[in-house]
């Protein structure tokens, strides 16, 4: 048993945090944040706080990545130093590194990038504060980024955790249920499709669990897509659907 | 991974064949390359392994060291795993630091191996706190043709089978002597990747399979056929049945993998 492990993920009903097993924290997102960036979006989902900005399409650097067929999406997830309970080093970690690359892969199926070759369009997440599923935040918010930089997309990219705690299968687990929790599923999706642009797992879970998990997931996923697409109206303006 | 430049015109040639029923390796959809598994490779090593994934080969070694346990487990020991994607193993490695492709593959191996519990940690303590034995698995492609993931998975826990500790006196590590203690392993994970092109899905892709695909997706089973580990990859996405077909093909192809594990009483193991 881990050093502060608690003894009941859940009471009565009710997560360590109040939740349901099936809530989501409460989530916010805004669009259009920031003044220099082409695009970008903030974002509050329980304690994490996410700012992600989008710069393109733009000239390439190193040229030598350009692609004469489409745009280079580049994601760069990275996380403030003070941004976790003990301080983390500035710079990408291989932590980062790999959630930069599954991000990208999350978002490259949207993003109509033929119409922009021999450009870049980056996109970078900036992690302020964490309390766990910091990298489904990120692509939310970085989908909602490039939608308010105008980039051409088949959709949105909403994304959500499920996982395991204490025997129970969860949405959206906060930090006490990843750290000591036995699995966690990041998923997001392409909503009009109900494709899987991300699916990630580590932990311990049966075929039912992951089929139980992975649904919810995406239960989650369209939650959040929702405020991803409020948050857009609320930038723009314009009818309800 | 890596990949090369692809003409459209290769990926066209393997989606026709696809569609005709047809691998480019005259495989079945659900069928692995030949697997082979030697250990006990590398004198140096505390474990070693070679793996062969048709041809791809990869060389696995486990290091063991001694140092200070983590705050927050005291009494568990600590397992690091590396990959270095050298580029003696293929045109499309370059020297320098880990690039994604090589940092992933070390993650996603990692995951299968941690997450199992494969490893009792709780036994590599020796002074509760202040002394613990580091597990280092250092992955190490020899000739990448495809499906790196499985190989090094597979090559990571044969490596872990085979390991023996090295005879510690006074706090330090007499490396020339080997004792006959092996690694407390408990279980045996193993990793199943599936790529998709086009509207197929098949096992172990070889490197033109893997090189035109749209996703990719790995799963680690423990013995018990529990899923301990996942990794979507590529640009493209899956469906939501894709995925559950595959996590249920998977298990069986785990089974099949696990096979070629040598067993513990082998001779050479």
């Amino acid at each position: 048993m881990k050093v502060g492990e608690p003894e009941e993920f859940i009471i009565d009903g009710k997560r360590l945090d109040g939740r349901r097993v099936d809530e989501l924290r409460p989530l916010k997102i805004e669009a259009g944040v920031l003044k220099r960036a082409d695009g970008s979006a903030y974002l509050e989902w329980g304690g994490n706080r996410v700012l992600a900005a989008c710069y393109g399409p733009r000239e390439i650097h190193p040229r030598h990545e350009a692609n004469p067929q489409r745009a280079v999406l580049r994601t760069y997830y990275s996380m403030a130093p003070f941004s976790v309970y003990e301080r983390k080093r500035p710079g990408p970690d291989r932590r980062s590194m790999e959630i930069s690359k599954v991000t990208r892969q999350a978002l490259e199926s949207v993003v109509f990038t033929h119409l922009y070759p021999m450009t870049a369009i980056d996109v970078y997440i900036e992690i302020l504060q964490a309390q766990a599923g910091t990298r489904c935040a990120g692509i939310t918010a970085a989908s909602v980024a490039l939608a308010d930089a105008g980039i051409p997309m088949k959709d949105l990219v909403p994304a959500c955790a499920a996982g395991k705690v204490g025997g129970h299968i969860v949405l959206d687990l906060f930090d006490i249920e990843d750290n000591y929790g036995e699995a966690d599923l990041p998923v997001a999706i392409v909503p009009r499709t109900g494709e899987v642009s991300l699916l990630q797992m580590d932990g311990n879970l049966t075929q039912e669990e992951f089929e139980q998990a992975f649904k919810l997931a995406i239960k989650g996923c369209m939650q959040v897509y929702e405020k991803q697409k409020e948050a857009l109206r609320r930038r723009y303006g314009g009818s309800r659907e | 991974m890596k990949h090369e430049i692809i003409a459209d015109v290769k990926r066209d040639h393997i989606l026709n064949l696809l569609n005709s029923g047809r691998r480019i390796d005259g495989r079945g959809f659900d069928e692995y390359r030949e697997v082979s598994v030697e250990v006990g490779i590398n004198q140096r090593a505390e474990g070693s392994a070679l793996v062969k994934l048709g041809r791809t080969q990869v060389m696995v070694g486990v290091k063991l060291a001694v140092g200070e346990p983590f705050p927050d487990m005291p009494d568990s020991g600590v397992l690091t795993t590396n990959a270095e994607l050298i580029p003696l193993a293929s045109p499309s490695f370059e020297r320098g630091p880990p690039d994604e492709d090589t940092v992933e593959l070390a993650r996603v191996v990692d995951r299968a191996i941690r997450e199992s519990q494969c490893i009792d940690l709780e036994k590599l303590c020796i002074s509760e706190g202040e002394l613990v034995w580091i597990v280092f698995i250092d992955l190490h492609p020899l000739d990448y043709d495809g499906n790196l993931f499985d190989a090094c998975t597979l090559g990571a826990i044969a490596a872990l089978k085979n390991a023996v500790f090295p005879k510690l006196e006074d706090g330090r590590v007499d490396y020339k002597t080997k004792t006959e203690e092996k690694l407390p392993i408990v279980d045996t994970p193993v990793e199943v990747t599936f790529a998709k092109i086009g509207d197929h899905i098949l096992v172990d892709p070889c490197l033109e399979e893997e090189e035109v695909l749209d996703a990719r997706l790995t799963i680690g089973y423990n013995e018990k056929g529990e899923i301990v580990a996942m990794q979507k990859g590529g640009s493209g996405t899956f469906t939501q049945e894709e995925i559950l077909d595959i996590v249920r093909r998977g298990r069986e192809k785990a089974e099949f993998l696990r096979k070629h594990l040598p067993g513990d009483s082998d001779g050479k193991d």
